[in-house]
């Protein structure tokens, strides 16, 4: 092990490395939230219960997704049904 | 060319009142004419880091509600020529500062300071949002520490979203991060985010890094700007930054740890 690696692993010992990646993690998911429309999470909300009305799935079945393009803004809504065999 | 400057920070604590003070008489002292204006209505402490408390007659609420004018409100400094400030009201009522009446008084301002710095109260709420929609640049303060540096990104956000520039379709508010309270020695150790760190994560023009300083204690003990310090660590920092802010290049100081001789350990204590 070279001195480097010796410095490195230091560093790597404290917990300034662990904030850094939770930080990134946090930052880029909020990012991505920020500057859509604000009803976002509503129309996930009513869209979840609309597909409840029918099927039986969980909190994460509905999942809306808004992508920003150079000219437009697509929003991708994802619904997974549950496996039919079930 | 006047400028609406606001120091800012979402997390509270870190550093803004401390940063704006310097900043104000820094751009003083380099012979620009500035006025810097307390938006922490209820919790007023910019009068006292720059020695001036007792001076304090009219503020800022005064002002908006007509029962003073602008001038009899304005403090002059008695250390800096060309430095001015702007008291907050300890009034209790959070809604005293109207959107017309900071929109005409930060007009006014403009027509005889080159700049206006704003140092906005902690949070996101009316207060801090009031400090930051008619600013031109912002001086986001952040500490290596994650609730501040994720703050510092929502703040960010909100200076790209519900701004003046922002709402008018404007260029947008130009942004600087200064990263304060940075202590080398634990940045080294690997328990402190370093800036690069920062940076990365936030990418953001960095403006500089201020040390955590004794230096800052004893100035806002003794109701002074620290960058008059001229000796301290957190003095010369700030000149750095006043430097760079008026276009300037300096190189960052003070990021790694001072390695003393062994003479400088047993002698420099
Ligand atoms: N570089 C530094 N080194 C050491 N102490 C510092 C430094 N910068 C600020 N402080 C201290 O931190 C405390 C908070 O500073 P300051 O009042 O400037 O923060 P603030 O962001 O304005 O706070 P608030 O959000 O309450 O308005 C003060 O006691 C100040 O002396
Ligand atoms: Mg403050």
């Amino acid at each position: 092990m070279g001195l480097a690696d010796y410095f490195r692993d230091r560093s790597r010992s404290g917990s300034a490395h662990v904030a850094k990646e939770r930080l990134q993690i946090i930052v880029s998911h909020e990012r991505a939230q920020r500057g859509g429309p604000d009803y976002l999470p509503t129309l996930r909300e009513e869209l979840l219960e609309v597909v409840r009305r029918y099927v039986t799935v969980d909190q994460e079945a509905v999942r809306v997704k808004l992508d920003r393009h150079e000219d437009r803004e697509t929003l991708e809504l994802n619904i997974t049904l549950p496996d039919r065999s079930s | 060319m006047s400028k609406i400057v606001v120091v800012t920070s979402g997390k509270g604590g870190v550093g803004k009142t401390t940063t704006a003070a310097a900043i104000a008489a820094g751009l003083a002292r380099e012979g620009q004419r500035t006025v810097v204006v307390d938006f922490d209505v209820g919790l007023r402490n910019l009068d006292l880091v720059l020695g001036c408390e007792r001076r304090v007659v009219y503020d800022f609420v005064n002002v908006i509600q007509g029962d003073a004018r602008l001038h009899q409100a304005l403090i002059k400094d008695k250390r800096v020529d060309g430095l001015a400030i702007l008291p907050a009201s300890q009034t209790r009522d959070k809604d005293a500062l109207t959107d017309e009446g900071v929109a005409q008084i930060l007009d006014a301002l403009r027509e005889e300071f080159d700049y206006v710095i704003c140092d906005s109260p902690a949070g996101i709420e009316r207060g801090a949002h009031l400090a930051s929609y008619h600013a031109d640049e912002a001086i986001v303060v952040a500490n290596p520490e994650v609730s501040s540096v994720r703050d510092s990104d929502r703040v960010l956000g909100l200076l790209a979203s519900r701004t003046r520039r922002a709402e008018l379709n404007e260029e947008p508010v130009k942004e600087h991060l200064l990263l304060s309270r940075y202590d080398p020695v634990r940045v080294e150790k690997g328990e402190m985010l370093s800036v690069d760190d920062v940076q990365e994560i936030l990418a953001v023009d960095l403006l500089g890094v201020i040390p955590e300083s004794q230096a800052v204690l004893n100035a806002s003990n003794a109701g002074m700007p620290v960058i008059l310090d001229e000796d301290s660590d957190a003095g010369q920092a700030y000149a750095d930054v006043v430097t760079r802010f008026l276009g300037g290049e300096r190189p960052h100081r003070f990021l790694a740890v001072e390695r003393k001789g062994i003479f400088g350990r047993m002698f420099g204590g």
